[in-house]
């Protein structure tokens, strides 16, 4: 046990943490930007491979990241819009459309990436974005060098946390957010367009997908494989939950995530006893599992969550 | 007073649903400063008329002027930047946002920010200049149903509005709050602002309404140029094409008792409880539970219908003690009740009619049979009922949440009385009905009486309950002050025990 909290308190442990919660910071935010609309995104999962899949394939044509994060995040809110489309504007079931379109995306990733790259031996790979230290922070001792010595992708997903909170609870348009997401008959005789703003907040929440799909394959692999994603997206969903569907909290619940998976990986690597590997693996499902169900015995959804708004209905 | 240049005109309005023809060829004007009373009974096509207006509807024909200039409003926006605000029969409020929050939704913010500061300016200048009054600050689901309509009204005022609709606002209301939203309304009518007033109470209307329009499946029936010198049966025969007479209350010859409580309290569970109530109801008695909402009445309504288990008393239903507190024992017993919520409680709205009609006694052999259901004798239940009630709907397999406030009331008390409860329990009977439907609902209560059952109204309705009930018991603070026998009550004397001060019954 003491070689595990000796570890705990590692530069590469910190480092590894967060890390692991970039992406699922991105992909938590943009499910609750689209659960707060009163829209749930099943599609997440597909998504994120998706876009995965261009960021990774646009990089390594053109050699330019950045490009490949644009490619990234331009898919996500264009499988944002598409979900949009049948579930804000066509009104139809949330849950098939969400799981609709992540069978549709994984399935899209798989072939053009097949397309692209054919069957290679030897997967290709891209030389990722490089650490970027930020002066004087990064000298403090042990928290500098994980926390501030990260890469780009990952300082973004720490400004994304206030930047959510700011729009959504002190700009007019989170506050109409809010309110589609409420009682979306309050907002459309107060005059705001319901379906604009439900349109909007879904496909900014597939920009945030496309980013966590690209921070996996651009920087956490540097490659494109099929199994990317594994989970990361259902797992987005769960914690959106844990967060109470507040920027805050949904990025507490990514770290809290991030931390159990470090430690499930620190100790299969210790190789604790003669535990299977897989034992470890199912750690932080487990703790999702546990969490979900303690928490969200309190926690509110959005009262108009899965609700399709017709006008002339009643 | 009005002026003659309208500040609204809707001319030829026509509305279909489907088959029903919600509005057909109306005409209608509002000038500044002018109250206008739009009468009809459920379903008339008042609401729908008002949506169209409002740009929640778009009108199958017709025009709308805004102050002699055609317009075209195809969503709230367009409504609310032509000057109309309206406050819906059901509030359009996102309870666990703040008060600001619901008032700043739709404002553009200053500089990408919501403007918190104007805001809360504006609402206190609104506040003061017509009394309604607001903490910002609080969530709405933490305001009384007046504060609700209240941030309703501002929320229209917030924006500009010109000319404001209510669609049914006193059907929420206590008798002490309607007083406020009426001085509310006349100060706002005085500073030149339209307002277009519905009500199923006439005596409001002739109280407050300078001009008055009725509209009968969807057509103007009449106009009404002085409703304070035109009388209440007269407009009633506008709405609904004859007479209608009021039921007459004739002596009671009270029986055993059939429903007594005797020391009832309650945790504070929810809401108000109850504290040490005792009353009893004979049979062939209705006794009215009068009282500002809130003051215990859900509590006790609850505990009647074995729906909450009191930690303290006992309560006998035709004579049986009640041991247990199920809402099966009580029905078993003899108890039947007509929720205040008709929605939520009473009917399950996604389901058949004829499902919801048979439902407290699905289990019964009259409807199922070996654990199976037995379709064919619950529809022919329903649709015996819907013909006996004179139900307007399509069939009993219509989704309950598609009929008319009266025909739902009508629908559960159908369900409740064919059954031949020994105890009625009934919130609110009447609330939002037309007066037809009322009337209806009135002759059943005095038939069930004369056939000796013990009826228990609980209501904020004083005229209704001084016609109805043989006495009246006021509950304040959870406890019952006093009761009265309504032959020697006044609105005046029941008004004053509903704020607290003692009875002399
Ligand atoms: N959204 C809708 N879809 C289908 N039918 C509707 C809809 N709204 C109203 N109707 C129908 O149109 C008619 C007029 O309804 P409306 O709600 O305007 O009546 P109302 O005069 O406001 O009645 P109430 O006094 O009960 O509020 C009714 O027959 C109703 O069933
Ligand atoms: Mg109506």
């Amino acid at each position: 046990m003491n070689v595990v909290l000796e570890q705990i308190f590692q530069v590469g442990f910190l480092a590894a943490i967060i890390r692991i919660a970039t992406p699922l910071a991105f992909a938590t935010l943009g499910e609750m930007f689209s659960e707060r609309a009163g829209v749930l995104n099943l599609g997440i999962e597909g998504i994120m491979l998706l876009s995965a899949m261009t960021g990774f394939t646009a990089t390594s044509l053109s050699g330019s990241l950045w490009l490949g994060v644009l490619a990234a995040v331009v898919t996500g809110a264009l499988m944002g819009a598409v979900h949009a489309l049948f579930t804000v504007a066509l009104g139809l079931s949330q849950h098939v459309c969400g799981i609709g379109v992540t069978l549709f995306s994984s399935g899209l990733a798989y072939f053009l990436y097949r397309l692209i790259f054919g069957q290679q031996s030897v997967p290709p790979s891209i030389k990722s974005f490089e650490t970027l230290p930020i002066p004087v922070l990064s000298d403090i001792p042990v928290l500098g060098p994980a926390v501030f010595n990260q890469f780009s992708l990952v300082y973004m997903a720490m400004a994304a946390v206030p930047l959510a909170a700011l729009v959504l609870y002190r700009t007019p348009w989170g506050l109409s957010v809010r309110m589609v997401g409420e009682n979306p008959r309050a907002a459309d005789s107060a005059g705001v367009s319901v379906i604009a703003t439900r349109f909007q907040a879904v496909i900014l929440g597939g920009a945030l997908m496309g980013l966590a799909g690209a921070f996996l394959s651009m920087v956490q692999f540097n490659a494109f494989t099929f199994g990317l994603v594994s989970g990361r997206g259902w797992v987005a969903i769960a914690l959106v939950v844990f967060g109470r569907w507040d920027p805050w909290r949904s990025a507490g619940a990514a770290l809290l995530f991030a931390f159990v998976d470090a430690l499930q990986l620190r100790m299969q690597a210790s190789g604790l006893g003669h535990i299977p590997y897989e034992a470890f693996l199912m750690l932080p499902f487990i703790f999702t599992i546990v969490a979900m169900a303690v928490m969200s015995r309190n926690a509110v959804a959005p009262s108009a969550l899965l609700k399709p708004f017709r006008r002339e209905e009643r | 007073m009005p002026t003659p240049d309208p500040l609204i005109e809707m001319r030829g309005i026509t509305k279909s649903f489907g088959a029903v023809k919600a509005n057909e060829a109306v005409d209608l004007s509002v000038a500044p400063g002018e109250i206008l009373g739009l009468l009809g009974e459920n379903g008339a096509g008042k609401t729908t008329l008002m949506n169209v207006l409002f740009g929640a509807y778009a009108p199958d024909a017709g025009e709308i002027l805004v102050q002699g200039r055609p317009v075209t409003i195809n969503s709230s926006a367009d409504a609310l930047a032509a000057g109309i605000g309206m406050v819906h029969q059901h509030f359009h409020l996102a309870p666990r946002l703040s008060v600001l929050e619901n008032l700043l939704i739709g404002i553009p913010g200053k500089s990408g920010r919501i403007d918190r500061a104007g805001g809360l300016a504006r609402l206190n200048e609104i506040g003061r200049q017509h009394g309604l009054t607001l903490d910002p600050d609080l969530p709405v689901s933490a305001l009384s149903v007046g504060e609700q309509q209240r941030l309703e009204i501002v929320k229209a005022l917030f924006r500009g509005a010109r000319l404001l609709i209510l669609d049914e606002p006193t059907a929420v209301l206590a008798p002490t709050e309607v007083d406020g939203l009426f001085s509310a309304l006349r100060s706002m009518a005085a500073q030149g602002l339209g307002i277009i007033f519905i009500s199923h109470k006439l005596n409001e209307v002739r109280a407050l309404t300078h001009r008055c329009v009725v509209l009968r499946h969807g057509r103007v029936a009449g106009r009404v140029d002085a409703p304070a010198s035109t009388t209440s049966s007269e407009m009633a025969r506008l709405m609904c094409g004859h007479e209608i007479v009021p039921p007459a209350r004739g002596p009671s010859t009270p029986g055993a008792a059939m429903l007594t409580l005797a020391g009832i309290s309650t945790s504070r569970h929810s809401g108000m409880a109850l504290r040490d109530v005792s009353l009893s109801v004979r049979a062939g008695e209705i006794l009215g539970i009068a009282g500002v909402s809130g003051n215990g009445q859900r509590a006790l309504a609850e505990v009647i219908s074995g729906v909450r288990v009191p930690h303290a008393g006992q309560m006998t239903i035709a004579g049986k003690i009640v041991s247990r507190f199920s809402p099966r024992e009580v029905q078993a017993l003899g108890l039947g009740r007509i929720p205040e919520d008709r929605m939520t409680t009473g009917l399950v709205t996604n389901l058949p009619l004829a499902d919801s009609m048979v439902l407290p006694r699905i289990g019964t052999d009259a409807f199922s049979r070996n654990g199976l259901l037995r379709p064919d004798a619950i529809r022919a239940f329903a649709e015996a009922q819907i013909k006996a009630y004179d139900i307007r709907c399509p069939g009993p397999m219509t989704r309950a949440g598609a009929l008319s406030g009266g025909n739902l009331q009508k629908a559960l008390l159908a369900r409740e009385l064919a059954f031949d409860p020994k105890v009625l329990i009934v919130s609110q009977p009447t609330r939002g009905l037309d007066i037809g439907a009322a009337r209806f609902i009135h002759e059943k209560f005095l038939d069930m009486r004369a056939r000796g059952c013990g009826i228990v109204v609980i209501g904020e309705d004083l005229e209704e309950l001084l016609m109805l009930c043989d006495r009246i018991a006021v509950m304040y603070e959870g406890r019952i002050v006093g009761t009265l026998d309504s032959a020697d009550a006044t609105i005046a004397q029941l008004g004053l025990m509903m704020t607290g001060a003692e009875g002399t019954g």
